[in-house]
């Protein structure tokens, strides 16, 4: 159980230090634009549930009856499109790395703090552009909007949604510039690469993916902007263009951008279990290194999602081995969790809770990702439920229980209260059956032949009991992230207050009071000791205050 | 700014403070970490700048293997003299980038001043030059839509063969699109250089701290660079007599 | 960036590589008049990555006053666009092989 002290007169933090509207709009300081992000975030993952909500109701029996066909298309397109770019891609960066990288790291704020706050509000225009477009028509192209529908046939308003997109993206372009920049330039005295913590290194590497990735996508949608509204056709058929050049380049950046969701998790996951099994993680370099290597091979892997669009066999073939490729990282990253939990002394704390379910989801997701990259299979499934359920494990077992893992870590260093065991403990129970109920099914639909973005499966009028199931789970699912929001906002007033490390640990941010000051130090400190040092802290004559049992 | 911490105080520079330079900001431990960090991201920008404008270069370079002969005619019909003339006027334009680098490093302000005009009158001619290029492109129906005519063209070094016009239209496609990004940039390049030009006359460059100068250069140096490329690849596919 | 350096003034290096820059501009339209056959693009291509190299190590200061990490971007830069071109071009380059 973590630990609470009684806060007598209320010191000066990032969150009383001045009110007022304007403070909170203008502000430059790293940890209120966190939270910025974090209602805007939350704000569009309700929208894009909103969305899944629709969906799974009107799966729910085979005969299409809930909304029509064309509706259905915008349901799918603008949950994916809403999950992806303004939930997921932004979600742990924006909120656990804005808040966390300096003080990781021993540095007053980023490196560039208004960059910071125009990264946010860029993120909101965008958002809005992508409310307004949703509100007056929606888009029907599905999340990937391909060309030729998207360039020629569509009759939806997908420029405004690109450009929302467009937008976004440059907001994630400046986080990534921020962090990189920041972690070279502004480490403390002392902090050294070696000692950094993992968290670093995987927001590290996200970043090099968001520098890099992003632009790609980028322009991309100006080209399909510039051939719906300008008629300069590069993807137009009849101009000798060719449709599949669009899926190169969208998925060269959307490829790359599932390991932008992924690496933060895995950041947050590595310090998680560090600190509830009160080791040093194992094979820290292994650790460090392969987020590297994930940035750089997932670059190499984008056309397995085109294996069955018309690209060559061969090209297919290389693919196909640098995808089986790309997973071995990741499987690094999964024996060195495991690893640090052998013969650790394990705390079944919430954070923990949620970094176990983040190891058996991941690996699934990642296992059934290995399915997809073999050829023969990948034929039978693609564009199936199968793909569906694959990278929903990933993307909500994964990334969303990390984020939430994170979340309940370091909400006593965000807030200065502690959210209530009990209940959050359930919590994560919930979501991790409700999450299993739904996507599981899915699996075994896809294997059956269920294919994905149909509205209406009274062909295979079999397929219902699963998809009953799935939806069950979704509710389930949904009150399992409901009970955060509550019982967070709740400790906000009523929760004990939190102690300067109530996890008893390893990390600089962990050295400063709860909340953090304005400046995260009282003086710029020096590091002289190795990172995880949990022996140390665990020592018997240490002089921090214990986790109490 | 409003703000509730790390607004930079001493940001107004001229106001001179005993301590420290003024234009420090207070988030940073020294000029040198701020004057590194500076320069760190905008060289990181630029290399997204590098995969934006890739993008492109890699659809270009598809279509122009699909098309060859077809291109080819159509990048005949593109001015090469312009488009030299364009090369050289950019390539003057860098020089005098470098040349008002050196001034702020050696204080020599009107030296400064002068280059940060001279590149910025460079910009202007580059853009002019360029729509003059656009206009001939509108008047002869070269511009891709309803209107655009591309018949009859024969194709370099294959007589007797003419040019497949949907393919020619791919071209000028690639071709405002690359060169309307290139130029928009350009725009706020001197967009940029207004506003270095505008604090060299206030006087707020010195040797020890002349930043924006250095990255506004970067920056104009790497727009630079997407013309070198830009030239030979749509200009001189094939420019045999 | 640090301060320069050398003591050297750098102008004649500048305006070396200035002359250098614009004598390459009319090598590459030149040479774009003669029939060099399969090797047009070849050689275009090659005087404009000569004249990119002169700017980003001479203009850009990458070659005297710069440290390993901009070095270490620049190169980064170019590996992830070959990435882009190159893997992407594979495909079309051998959809007709079989």
């Amino acid at each position: 159980m973590p630990t609470a002290i009684p806060q007598s007169a209320e010191r000066e933090n990032y969150l009383n230090k001045e009110y007022g509207v304007w403070s909170w709009l203008l502000t430059t300081d790293h940890k209120r634009i966190a939270l910025l992000y974090l209602l805007s975030i939350t704000f569009f993952f309700f929208i894009g549930g909103f969305f899944a909500l629709l969906i799974r109701l009107e799966l729910l029996t085979p005969a299409g009856d809930l909304v029509q066909a064309d509706t259905y298309n915008k349901l799918f397109t603008q949950h994916g499109m809403i999950m992806v770019f303004f939930f997921l891609i932004p979600s742990i960066p924006a909120v656990l790395g804005n808040f966390l990288v300096p003080m990781m790291i021993g540095a007053k704020d980023l490196a560039f703090p208004r960059i910071n706050l125009l990264s946010w509000y860029l993120y909101i225009i965008g958002g809005m552009l992508m409310l307004h477009c949703m509100l007056t028509g929606g888009v029907d192209t599905g999340w990937t909007f391909y060309a030729p529908f998207s360039t020629t046939f569509t009759n939806t308003n997908i420029v405004e949604a690109g450009i929302g997109i467009f937008i976004a993206g440059f907001s994630s372009i400046l986080t990534g510039l921020n962090f990189v920049v920041t972690i070279h330039r502004m480490r403390a005295p002392g902090m050294t690469w070696p000692r950094l913590p993992l968290f670093i290194w995987a927001h590290y590497a996200t970043s090099i993916i968001q520098l890099l990735g992003t632009p790609v996508i980028a322009v991309t949608i100006v080209l399909v902007a510039a051939e719906r509204a300008l008629h300069l056709g590069i993807f137009d058929p009849k101009l000798g263009g060719d449709p599949l050049l669009f899926q190169h380049l969208f998925w060269f950046y959307s490829h790359p951008a599932v390991y932008i969701m992924i690496l933060p998790a895995m950041g947050v996951i590595t310090e998680i279990i560090a600190c509830f099994s009160r080791k040093r993680i194992f094979g820290y370099s292994f650790v460090a290194f392969s987020s590297i290597a994930i940035a750089v091979f997932g670059f190499l892997v984008w056309a397995h999602h085109m294996f069955v669009a018309g690209i060559s066999v061969y090209s297919a073939l290389v693919f196909s081995f640098l995808s089986y490729a790309v997973a071995l990282p990741s499987a690094i990253k999964v024996f060195n969790w495991t690893a640090t939990l052998y013969k650790g002394s394990i705390h079944y704390d919430a954070p923990m809770l949620y970094a176990f379910g983040f190891l058996g989801l991941f690996t699934i997701g990642g296992l059934t990702g290995l399915f997809l990259a073999a050829l023969g299979i990948d034929v039978h499934v693609t564009d199936t439920y199968f793909v569906v359920a694959h990278f929903h494990y990933i993307m909500v077992g994964g990334a969303v229980m990390g984020y939430l893992g994170g979340m309940h870590f370091w909400w006593p260093k965000i807030s200065g209260r502690l959210y209530p065991e009990g209940w959050a403990r359930l919590a994560a129970l919930i979501v991790f059956i409700g999450f299993n109920l739904t996507f599981f099914p899915q699996f075994v639909l896809g294997y059956m032949g269920m294919p994905r973005r149909y509205y209406d499966y009274s062909h295979m009028p079999e397929f219902q009991i699963l998809n009953v199931l799935s939806t069950a789970g979704a509710t389930v699912l949904g009150v399992g992230y409901l009970l955060p929001m509550v019982y967070f906002l709740w400790s906000m007033r009523y929760g004990k207050p939190a102690s300067d490390n109530p996890w008893n640990a390893a990390g600089l941010e962990w050295k400063t009071a709860s909340p953090p000051p304005t400046f995260n130090f009282d003086e710029e400190p020096v590091v002289t000791w190795e990172a995880y040092n949990y022996e140390e802290l665990d020592a018997p004559h240490h002089k921090e205050v214990p986790v109490a049992r | 700014m409003h703000d509730s911490s790390l607004t930079p105080v001493h940001a107004h520079q001229g106001e001179g403070h005993a301590a420290h330079n003024p234009a420090l900001l207070h988030h940073f431990a020294t000029e040198e970490q701020q004057r590194d960090s500076a320069s760190l991201g905008m060289w990181v920008f630029l290399a997204t700048e590098v995969m934006f404008f890739g993008g492109l270069f890699c659809a270009y370079l598809i279509y122009r293997r699909w098309y060859f002969g077809d291109f080819a005619a159509a990048s005949k019909s593109i001015d090469m003299k312009m488009g030299a003339i364009n090369t050289a006027v950019l390539i003057c334009s860098s020089l005098t980038v470098v040349l008002a680098i050196w001034g702020a490093q050696t204080a020599r302000k009107g030296l400064l001043i002068v280059m940060l005009i001279l590149t910025m009158i460079f910009g202007v001619v580059f853009l002019g030059i360029k729509s003059v290029e656009y206009h001939d492109k509108f008047v002869e129906h070269h511009v891709p839509g309803a209107s655009f005519s591309f018949d009859h063209e024969p194709i370099p070094g294959h007589p007797g063969e003419y040019a497949n016009p949907r393919h020619a239209q791919m071209f000028f496609s690639l071709y405002f699109v690359m060169t309307g990004l290139h130029a928009l940039h350009m725009i706020i390049g001197l967009g940029i250089f207004t506003w270095l030009l505008i604090m060299a006359w206030k006087g707020r460059f010195t040797p020890e701290w002349h930043t924006p100068v250095e990255i506004g250069g970067l920056y104009w140096h790497f727009v630079d660079i997407v013309w070198i490329y830009l030239f030979p690849l749509l200009y001189l596919i094939d420019r045999h007599p | 960036m640090s301060a320069h350096e050398s003591t050297k003034s750098p102008l004649k290096g500048y305006f070396a590589v200035w002359i250098a820059l614009l004598i390459g501009t009319g090598i590459t339209v030149w040479a774009a008049t003669l029939d060099l056959a399969p090797y047009n693009a070849a050689v275009a291509l090659g005087i404009a990555t000569v004249k990119a190299t002169l700017v980003v190590l001479f203009f850009m200061h990458v070659y005297h006053a710069s440290e390993k990490l901009t070095k270490l971007v620049v190169i980064a830069a170019i590996f992830f666009l070959m990435l882009l071109l190159g893997l992407t071009m594979a495909d079309y380059a051998t959809r007709l092989w079989s």
